[in-house]
């Protein structure tokens, strides 16, 4: 392990993985208790709109990724906002649309979309330094953010209460879309596209099922997440597997033994 | 004494889309009074609630809450039991922590003791302090309902908005909780404005009753208001109210 943790890139991709999995642990909760756990997977595809975007615009993916999704995710909340669409619907469309838009500019690319490929699965070995302060900004933007954990809350319990006692829900989606695709776009290159929209969604499960009170939901989600992140970047490193994949899985692994204890003694107690 | 008033409404309309759901409305209600509103399904009486809270903006008229346009209103000092509870029930959450999210007007990671002991009573004033520390996934209806309005009391608010507060709690149930509203209003002042589809309630517990069907078709002493051409009105020919309904249970 010790060998491990000297290589840079390793180093690298523990601090990008576990800062990513804090900050995914925490937005989760909300996106597990809003029933919207379709947006990331969703905004991580668009994500790849953006990143093709970027290898065919020759920028660094990342600076035109993230304003990609940023924006989509912003049409998202106005288009579901203004019409009477259901959330899923119009996440289907952009997500099929930013989709599309991706392989047709990869198409467009000269050259093998290597990189490409890299977004799409993860690879630790790709994640840079950029990328790892890119994560890091996101964390402190978070950390900022602590104080309006309790009126995404109480909007989550109750909107309409919310509403009536002046929290500022409709900001406040907008907010967490644009946190939820700005996460998924710098978690692409540890976790990959195809499977970072478990990040937002396995440690908050797992945590709701031993949870009695919200409070202890968040910080067991942002616990959970981060274990699994170092636990499953280390199992990649030595049995030489895909890192996303192998974070997944044993966050599936986790899931799987809450579910079991919630079955086997919780379902009749109070959680 | 029309400054003191705590709603004063004038000529209010609201339009939903291209939908009128309410039209010239007018009424004030004063410290003190308890007001039912009643009318037919679809009448805007749910819509007025939204208009007295802020939730819809009126096309015209004017809506004023304890001196204030009602986004300006103190909502510290306003109580609101909603019709629909919009409470997501797979929230893990305790009772107490609901009860307690209306007196922060946020949602409490930790309560103090003080504010644990503010949520007992609250839970108390409705019959309901044993379920203080009860997830609220394992709430009944009726029980849902006595909680919302304890997190309404437990802000001691000069106004309770209560929009069918009655709605699936038990007849045993439903006169304690007119007892304990009663009781909170005698020892407060606080004004109630209530949607109901009682008549008998509405006759029992309020002061004025106001019969809305998009307009306002009757306002005052409930015998007044409800007269039997005011509800002929209201209802309209096809669902015109028979006296022996009057006596009986509406809903």
């Amino acid at each position: 392990m010790t060998e491990m943790l000297a290589l840079e890139f390793m180093q690298r991709a523990l601090l990008a993985g576990v800062l990513t999995a804090l900050v995914a642990g925490y937005l989760g909760v909300f996106v597990v208790q809003r029933g919207m756990s379709f947006i990331g997977s969703g905004l991580a595809h668009a994500a790849f709109g953006g990143v093709a975007l970027g290898l065919l615009l020759g920028r660094e993916p990342l600076w035109v990724a993230v304003p990609f999704t940023v924006a989509v995710a912003l049409l998202i909340t106005w288009v579901r906002d203004r019409t009477s669409l259901s959330a899923d619907t119009v996440i289907g469309i952009f997500f099929a649309t930013s989709m599309a838009l991706g392989i047709l500019f990869i198409s467009r690319l000269p050259t093998y979309a290597a990189d490409a490929f890299t977004y799409l699965f993860g690879s630790i070995l790709s994640v840079s330094w950029v990328d790892t302060a890119a994560v890091g900004a996101l964390a402190l933007v978070m950390l900022a953010l602590l104080p309006l954990w309790g009126r995404w809350a109480y909007a989550t319990v109750d909107r309409e209460a919310a509403r009536a006692d002046r929290v500022p829900v409709r900001l406040d989606d907008y907010i967490l879309s644009v946190l939820v695709a700005v996460t998924v776009v710098v978690a692409a290159k540890v976790v990959g596209i195809v499977l970072i929209s478990a990040f937002l969604v396995i440690p908050p499960a797992a945590a709701r099922l031993l949870s009695r009170r919200f409070l202890q939901m968040t910080v067991l989600s942002v616990a959970l997440g981060a274990l699994t992140a170092a636990a499953g970047l280390f199992a990649s490193y030595a049995l030489d597997a895909p890192s996303g994949a192998t974070i997944i899985l044993v966050q599936a692994l986790v899931f799987l033994a809450c579910a079991g204890y919630y079955i086997a003694f919780r379902k009749a107690a109070s959680v | 004494m029309s400054t003191a008033a705590v709603i004063e409404v004038s000529n209010l309309t609201v339009r939903l889309g291209a939908f009128t759901a309410l039209e010239g409305v007018s009424f004030s209600v004063q410290p003190g009074e308890t007001v039912a509103v009643l009318g037919p399904n679809g009448a805007g009486k749910t819509t007025l609630i939204h208009a007295l809270l802020g939730l819809v903006q009126p096309a015209a008229g004017s809506v004023e809450i304890l001196g204030h346009p009602p986004l300006e209103a103190p909502a510290e000092q306003i109580g609101y039991v909603p019709q629909l509870k919009t409470v997501d029930r797979g929230f893990p959450a305790l009772t107490c922590e609901l009860v307690a999210s209306g007196h922060r007007r946020s949602w409490p990671g930790r309560l103090s003791r003080a504010e644990h002991r503010e949520t007992t009573h609250a839970l108390s004033l409705v019959g309901a302090a044993n379920l203080c520390h009860k997830p609220l996934r394992w709430l009944s209806g009726g029980e849902l309902q006595r909680v919302y309005l304890a997190r309404a009391l437990i802000r001691q608010p000069k106004l309770l908005l209560l929009d069918e507060p009655a709605t699936g709690i038990d007849l045993v149930g439903e006169d304690d909780m007119y007892t304990h509203l009663e009781q909170y209003q005698r020892e407060s002042g606080c004004a109630v404005l209530m949607v109901t589809h009682d008549w008998l309630a509405a006759q029992h517990h309020a002061t004025k009753a106001l019969l809305l069907n998009r307009k306002l078709m009757g306002f005052g002493p409930p015998a007044e208001a409800l007269s039997d051409e005011n509800m002929r009105q209201a209802f309209g020919h096809t669902g015109h109210v028979h006296p022996q309904n009057r006596e009986g249970r509406d809903d």
